[in-house]
C-alpha cells in the first residue's frame, strides 16, 4: 500500500512536471582573451564582451518565454588560452544541448564545429568575421550573427562613395587579420567604384602615446608616415586598436580617417539609440555596468534567434527551431530599422552595418541609391552569386 | 443691433466648421507641442514641453492636452485655452505612449524601458498601480466601454489584454515582430495591432481572442523590409481604418469589414501617428523624417497640403 502511494505521489510529480513550463539550455563557449591595452584614458578594460550580451538574450527571451510557459538558461563555458573546444562541445552534447553560442575566434571555431557531438548542433558564430568562414571554410552546422569583414567593408565604402570620397589612402596594419580586413577594404573599393590611390602598410612599432609627452612623438611620427600623394579618406585597417587612433588630427593632409577607427564600420556601437535602441543599450548596461559592444550584440542576436524562433513556433523543438531560423519565414528585430534574416548560401545573417563616430552615429548602410534583386541587405558581403560557399 | 451682430457672428461660425478644430503635434527632437489651426491649416503657436515628447492625448473634457515625456519620466499636463503648461503628472519610467481612459480619471502608461504599463490617477497626480508586461511596452489603447486596455510589447512581439479594474492580465497574444500601435474599434468587437518590422497588422476578435484577419500592405516601387505598420486611426462608425506605413511615406486606407487596403496617400517622409478630425473628413498625419504634418481631405481622397511644424514630428491628435 505504502508503495503504491509513494508510486502515485512520483506519478503526480511527473505529471506536474510535464505541465510546467519547459526550459531550453544554450551552450555558450568563449575564450579566455589577453585583454587588449587601453589605448586611451576614457578606455574601458573589458573581460566579458560577448558573454554579458548573450546573458541579455537569455534574459530578453525569458521574458516572452514566460507567457508562452518557456524558459531559457544559458550554460558557460570559457576555454582557457589553447584549449581545445573538444571537450566544451562533447559535454554540451551529452547535455543534449542543440544550440550554441560560439563566441570564438576562427581557428577554434573551426575545431568546434568538426568535434565530436557538433554535429548534432548549430554553433551561432559571434566572433570570427573571417571571411573565409563563410566562404571556402563554411560550415552547414555553422550561423554567423557577426558581419563579416567584407560586410563591414562593403558598408564603409557604401557611405564613403554615396559622400563621393571616392579616392583612399590605405593603412594596413601588421596583423593577418589587419591583411584581411584591408582585402576586405580592396574589395569593397572595386565593387563600389572607389580608387585605392596608396596602400601601404604601418610598419612602426605600437608607440605608446600615453607617455608622458608621447602626443610629441606621434606629432612628429604621423605625419610622416602620412605623407602622400593627395587623396580623400584615410581608410586604416588596425583590428587589435594599436595605432589606427593615434592618426586623427594628426595626417599631413587634413583627412579623416575611416575604417577600423575615425568612422567605424561595424554591427554595433554604444552611440546607436535609433530605431528604439535606446531600451536595448539601457537594458545591456544596466546588467553589465558598461556599454555594448560589437561582439555582446552578436551574442544577443544569436540568443534572440533561437529565443524568437521557439516564440514563432510556440515550441523548445530543437529540429523545428533549426530549421525555422534558417527558413524564409524567420524574421528577427535587431534594433536596425529592418527585420533580420540568415543567407541560405551561407549562414551568414543579413544586417545593416553602422558608421560610427565617436559620440554620435554618423550613418547606416546600406546606403540610398545601392540597389539589389533581392533585398539591399545583400549588397553587403558575399552575394549568393559570389559565394563558394558549399555545404 | 447687438442681437443682429450675435446672430451674424453665429451664422459665420457655423459656415466654418472646421474652425473649431486644432491640431496638436509632438516634436520628439526639439521638445515641444506644435498648435495648428484647422481651418486655416497653420501653426498658431509651439509650446516648449519636456524632453522627447511622443505620445499625446486629450484629456476626455478636452480641456488638458497631455504629453509623455520620454526622457523626463513624466507626462507634462497643457491648458489648451492658455496654450501653457500647468502641471506634471507621473508617469513611471520612460513613457513612451498612453491612452486616456474613458472614465477620464485614469490614464494608461506604456513604461518601454521598464516592462510595466503604469495606471495614473489624474487628479491625485499617483501612480495608483503597475502590471508587469512583456519588454518594452509602446501601444497602448483602453475599449470604449472602458473594460478593458490593450498594450503592445516591441521585443516580446505580444499584445497584453488588461483587466482596466482590477489590473489583472487576461491574456497574452502572441502577434508579429516588432508590435507598435494598436486600437479597438468603436463596437468594442475587434482588436488592431500594427507590426512595425513585419509590415502587418493583425486583427482579433475581443470576445474569443482569436486572430480574425492579416492585413499586408503592397506599396509599388518599395520592398517589403520598406514597408512598416506602425500608428493606425478608426472612423467612429467602425468603417474605415488608417494605418501609417513609416518609411514607405505612405498612409494606408482599410476598408474594416473586408481588410482590403483601399489606397495609399503619399504623406511626408516616415509618418508615425494619424488622426483623424472629428467630421471624419480630414485625416492628419504626423511625419518624423520630414518635419511636417500632411493634410488629407478623405473625401477627395487627396493630401492637401503639408506644414512644417518642428523637428521629429511623432504623435498628433484633433481637439476642439
Amino acid at each position: 500500500m505504502r508503495l503504491m502511494l509513494a508510486l502515485l505521489y512520483l506519478l503526480s510529480i511527473a505529471g506536474l512536471g510535464a505541465a510546467e513550463e519547459q526550459t531550453m539550455v544554450i551552450g555558450y563557449i568563449g575564450q579566455q582573451r589577453k585583454p587588449a591595452l587601453p589605448l586611451g584614458p576614457l578606455d574601458e578594460a573589458v573581460a566579458d564582451d560577448g558573454l554579458q550580451g548573450a546573458r541579455l538574450g537569455i534574459a530578453d527571451d525569458d521574458s516572452t518565454g514566460r507567457f508562452l510557459g518557456q524558459k531559457f538558461r544559458l550554460e558557460e563555458r570559457i576555454l582557457a588560452p589553447a584549449e581545445a573546444p573538444a571537450d566544451a562541445v562533447r559535454q554540451f552534447a551529452d547535455a543534449g544541448i542543440a544550440f550554441v553560442i560560439a563566441d570564438l575566434d576562427a581557428g577554434q571555431l573551426l575545431q568546434a564545429s568538426a568535434a565530436p557531438g557538433a554535429e548534432r548542433m548549430t554553433l551561432l558564430n559571434s566572433r570570427a568575421p573571417d571571411d573565409a568562414l563563410r566562404q571556402q571554410n563554411c560550415r552547414r552546422n555553422v550561423l554567423h550573427t557577426i558581419p563579416s569583414r567584407a560586410m563591414l567593408a562593403d558598408g564603409l565604402a557604401q557611405y564613403l562613395v554615396w559622400k563621393r570620397w571616392r579616392r583612399w589612402f590605405l593603412l594596413v596594419g601588421p596583423h593577418p587579420q589587419d591583411q584581411a580586413m584591408a582585402a576586405a577594404f580592396r574589395r569593397a573599393a572595386a565593387r563600389f567604384g572607389a580608387e585605392i590611390t596608396t596602400d601601404q602598410p604601418w610598419t612602426f612599432r605600437p608607440a605608446n602615446g600615453r607617455a608622458d609627452t608621447g602626443h610629441v612623438t606621434l606629432q612628429t611620427e604621423i605625419p610622416a608616415v602620412t605623407q602622400v600623394s593627395d587623396y580623400d579618406v584615410l581608410v586604416v585597417a588596425d583590428e587589435a586598436d594599436e595605432f589606427g587612433a593615434y592618426l586623427e588630427g594628426r595626417t599631413a593632409l587634413p583627412r579623416i580617417v575611416a575604417g577600423t577607427q575615425g568612422l567605424v564600420a561595424t554591427g554595433w556601437s554604444a552611440v546607436s539609440e535609433e530605431w528604439g535602441a535606446t531600451q536595448l543599450q539601457d537594458r545591456f548596461h544596466r546588467q553589465a555596468g558598461r556599454w555594448m559592444l560589437p561582439s555582446d550584440y552578436a551574442a544577443w542576436l544569436a540568443v534572440r534567434s533561437i529565443g524568437e524562433a521557439a516564440t514563432r513556433l510556440h515550441s523548445l523543438d530543437t529540429a523545428a527551431i533549426g530549421k525555422y531560423i534558417r527558413g524564409d519565414a524567420f524574421l528577427l528585430a535587431g534594433f536596425k530599422g529592418q527585420g533580420l534574416t540568415f543567407r541560405a548560401w551561407d549562414g551568414q545573417m543579413r544586417q545593416p552595418i553602422l558608421i560610427a563616430g565617436p559620440r554620435l552615429l554618423i550613418s547606416s548602410s546600406p546606403q540610398p541609391g545601392f540597389l539589389h534583386q533581392r533585398t539591399p541587405l545583400d549588397t553587403l558581403g558575399i552575394d549568393l552569386e559570389e559565394s563558394t560557399c558549399k555545404f | 443691433m447687438q442681437v443682429l451682430m450675435a446672430l451674424l457672428l453665429a451664422a459665420f461660425a457655423l459656415a466654418v466648421p472646421a474652425a473649431a478644430e486644432t491640431i496638436y503635434v509632438s516634436n520628439e527632437q526639439d521638445n515641444t507641442v506644435a498648435v495648428v489651426d484647422g481651418a486655416t491649416m497653420t501653426l498658431l503657436a509651439t509650446i516648449d514641453v519636456g524632453r522627447r515628447p511622443r505620445g499625446l492625448a486629450l484629456s476626455t473634457d478636452n480641456k488638458m492636452l497631455f504629453v509623455a515625456e520620454g526622457d523626463d519620466n513624466r507626462i507634462d499636463v497643457v491648458d489648451v485655452t492658455k496654450r501653457q503648461l500647468v502641471g506634471q503628472l507621473p508617469s513611471g519610467a520612460d513613457p513612451e505612449f498612453f491612452a486616456v481612459h474613458p472614465d477620464g480619471k485614469r490614464l494608461f502608461v506604456a513604461n518601454e524601458n521598464d516592462n510595466l504599463v503604469s495606471v495614473v490617477d489624474i487628479a491625485a497626480a499617483k501612480v495608483i498601480g503597475t502590471v508587469d508586461v512583456g519588454v518594452e511596452p509602446e501601444g497602448m489603447a483602453a475599449s470604449a466601454d472602458g473594460r478593458y486596455v490593450a498594450c503592445t510589447s516591441e521585443t516580446t512581439s505580444m499584445v497584453h489584454l488588461i483587466d482596466a479594474g482590477t489590473l489583472e492580465l487576461v491574456d497574452n497574444l502572441l502577434v508579429d515582430t516588432r508590435p507598435r500601435a494598436t486600437l479597438f474599434s468603436p463596437d468594442g468587437k475587434q482588436l488592431w495591432v500594427s507590426s512595425e518590422i513585419r509590415g502587418t497588422v493583425t486583427v482579433f476578435d475581443t470576445a474569443t481572442h482569436a486572430q480574425t484577419g492579416k492585413i499586408e500592405f503592397a506599396v509599388p516601387g518599395i520592398r517589403r523590409e520598406g514597408v512598416q505598420a506602425v500608428g493606425m486611426e478608426m472612423s467612429r462608425d467602425g468603417a474605415t481604418a488608417y494605418v501609417a506605413l513609416g518609411p514607405a511615406n505612405r498612409v494606408a486606407e482599410v476598408d474594416v469589414k473586408t481588410l482590403a487596403v483601399r489606397r495609399l496617400y503619399l504623406v511626408g517622409q516616415r509618418p508615425w501617428h494619424v488622426a483623424l478630425s472629428a467630421d471624419q473628413r480630414r485625416l492628419v498625419s504626423a511625419n518624423g523624417n520630414s518635419g511636417d504634418i500632411s493634410f488629407i481631405d478623405l473625401e477627395n481622397q487627396e493630401v492637401v497640403k503639408s506644414l512644417p511644424v518642428g523637428r521629429g514630428p511623432w504623435g498628433v491628435v484633433i481637439g476642439p
